[in-house]
């Protein structure tokens, strides 16, 4: 899933300045099962956002609504009535959907409310990690099933470097090594001849050094 | 090992002509005086047969190494152009190598770099575009094919030594022999490797370096640096990633008065070459005598390095 991290309240506040009435908009996708994103975020940004612009002598008039996914037009469209109503929307969604919300309503500001941090996982709880740079061209066959772009500090294709500690990164002792991780992993698999194969140098055209990417299903347009 | 050079490059051959080679090392200024560097060649000069000029060492700005590599061919010594893939895409790789190359440097060592964590702009956007054994072979593509990565022919070759570094103390230890077994297979024709300080396991990783044969294939130069204090050799010990410093060389150094602290660091050092000059495998010592130049000397004079061969 996309995570998403809030951003500090302050800095919510300084892009609602001037707003008398607005629309918290949340999605009910990722951004929902990674805890930051969904109705009850919604809920409890408002209330702040009330409470903060009451304290100031400074009323908001806020109206709270969640979608189901803030990256398809179809569900964007459910919220045509409130936009023209409203001064402004501040968006829970995470980057993808503010910039469909944007382009849908081009008259009306958009704010993110979020930070989109990564492509990830929860190992717990309220526990995310990143697992995919999304470079478009898959290497993890080769690895182990662990990714060297996203787990190593420096997508080395042929790691470690000098700086692995005892399975720990060089930039941080908090940070595992992400060569040590395919180690281990093609260890058990007895994959271990596969260390010295060299990886050829990428070719990043797949991933965003090729410029905006799209995936098109041929058979889906009419 | 062939005898026959493939560029103009006095460690080459040095290196191929079965000399026991010593190289140094040389970081930049952080800022643009040039004086820094001339006054840094005049400290080394005569006491290695080629010195490492640092890219950005630790992730510091500092004046960028094809520049301070040509200062130092100004003063009459042989560089060894670092570059790192931290900074530069594959673009400005090949671009630098064929500037480096055509302002005369003969020598080029291939790493990955420091993360940018270490250094003065952790905010910086890294690059990684090739990893250090990937830059081995583009160089050695560059050279030997005549060809840029794209494909398209190059006119007028870089002629460049190709060096690497490796670090047989960093973990996991059991693919240290098989890492340098890629970077052989890439192209390295030398490497330095980190700072040596516990003979015993880079024994251990010699051991399985010859046992595959690789010495045979690559010229291996140990990495030695003299500890200035105790305070350096605590730090280095325990701040500095994948450096092994055992606690028998930590307690000797804190053992020692700290007036003769230095003098005991260099002793060590000394010590160290002499063992590294009995090992087999070994092809020379790269001294990295780190912001303390004016002791290359000493200590290549005290291990019995000194007056190096002509060739």
């Amino acid at each position: 899933m996309v995570v998403g991290e809030r951003k500090p309240f302050e800095e919510i506040m300084k892009m609602l300045e001037g707003h008398k009435k607005v629309m918290v908009l949340g999605c009910g996708g990722c951004v929902t099962v990674c805890l930051t994103g969904g109705q009850d975020a919604v809920r409890v940004l408002s209330s702040q956002i009330r409470m903060a612009r009451d304290k100031d002598g400074n009323p908001i008039e806020i109206i709270e609504k969640t979608v189901e996914r803030q990256c398809d037009p179809e569900y964007v469209d459910q919220v045509q009535e409130i936009v023209p109503d409203v001064d402004a929307v501040l968006s829970m969604a995470c980057g993808a959907g503010v910039q469909f919300m944007a382009e849908r309503y081009t008259k009306t500001p958009l704010y993110p409310a979020l930070n989109t941090t990564f492509v990830g996982g929860s190992v717990k709880e309220g526990y995310y990690v990143e697992r995919c740079q999304t470079c478009g061209e898959c290497k993890l066959a080769y690895t182990g099933g662990i990714c060297p772009i996203a787990r190593c500090s420096k997508s080395l294709l042929n790691g470690p470097c000098g700086g692995s500690t005892k399975g720990k990164c060089e930039i941080d002792p908090n940070v595992d090594c992400g060569w040590q991780l395919i180690l281990d992993r093609l260890r058990d698999l007895d994959q271990m001849d596969r260390y010295e194969q060299i990886l050829e140098i990428a070719d990043w055209r797949t991933s965003r050094d090729g410029g905006p990417r799209k995936m098109i299903r041929e058979d889906f347009q009419r | 090992m062939s005898g026959e050079c493939k560029t103009d490059s006095r460690l080459e051959k040095l290196l191929r002509s079965g000399k026991f080679a010593v190289t140094g090392e040389c970081g930049p200024p952080r800022g643009a005086d040039p004086e820094v560097i001339r006054k840094k060649c005049a400290l080394l000069k005569d006491k290695a047969d080629a010195f490492n000029i640092t890219d950005n060492q630790t992730s510091v700005v500092r004046m960028s190494s094809i520049s301070s590599a040509v200062i130092m061919m100004q003063q009459g010594l042989e560089p060894v152009m670092q570059m790192v893939c931290r900074d530069r895409n594959r673009i400005a790789i090949q671009s630098d190598i064929l500037g480096g190359a055509a302002l005369g440097i003969k020598n080029m060592l291939c790493l990955s770099g420091d993360h940018q964590k270490f250094g003065d702009h952790p905010q910086a956007k890294n690059v990684f575009d090739l990893d250090s054994i990937q830059l081995i072979q583009t160089v050695r593509r560059m050279r030997d094919e005549g060809k840029f990565l794209g494909g398209e022919e190059i006119k007028g070759v870089p002629r460049l030594f190709i060096g690497a570094a490796e670090n047989p103390f960093a973990d996991p230890f059991e693919i240290r022999v098989p890492r340098l077994a890629k970077k052989v297979a890439a192209g390295v024709e030398f490497i330095q490797t980190q700072c040596i300080f516990n003979l015993k396991k880079f024994g251990e990783w010699m051991k399985g370096v010859v046992d595959r044969g690789l010495h045979e294939k690559v010229f291996i130069l140990g990495g030695v640096t003299p500890f200035k204090s105790f305070g350096m050799a605590r730090y280095m010990a325990k701040n500095v990633p994948g450096m092994d410093v055992p606690d028998e060389l930590l307690q000797r150094m804190k053992d020692t008065p700290k007036e003769q602290q230095a003098d005991e660091g260099i002793k060590i050092a000394v010590e160290t070459i002499q063992q590294l000059k009995e090992m087999p495998g070994i092809s020379g010592v790269h001294i990295m005598a780190i912001e303390w130049e004016e002791k290359v000397g000493e200590i290549a004079e005290k291990a019995g390095l000194l007056p190096r061969p002509t060739v």
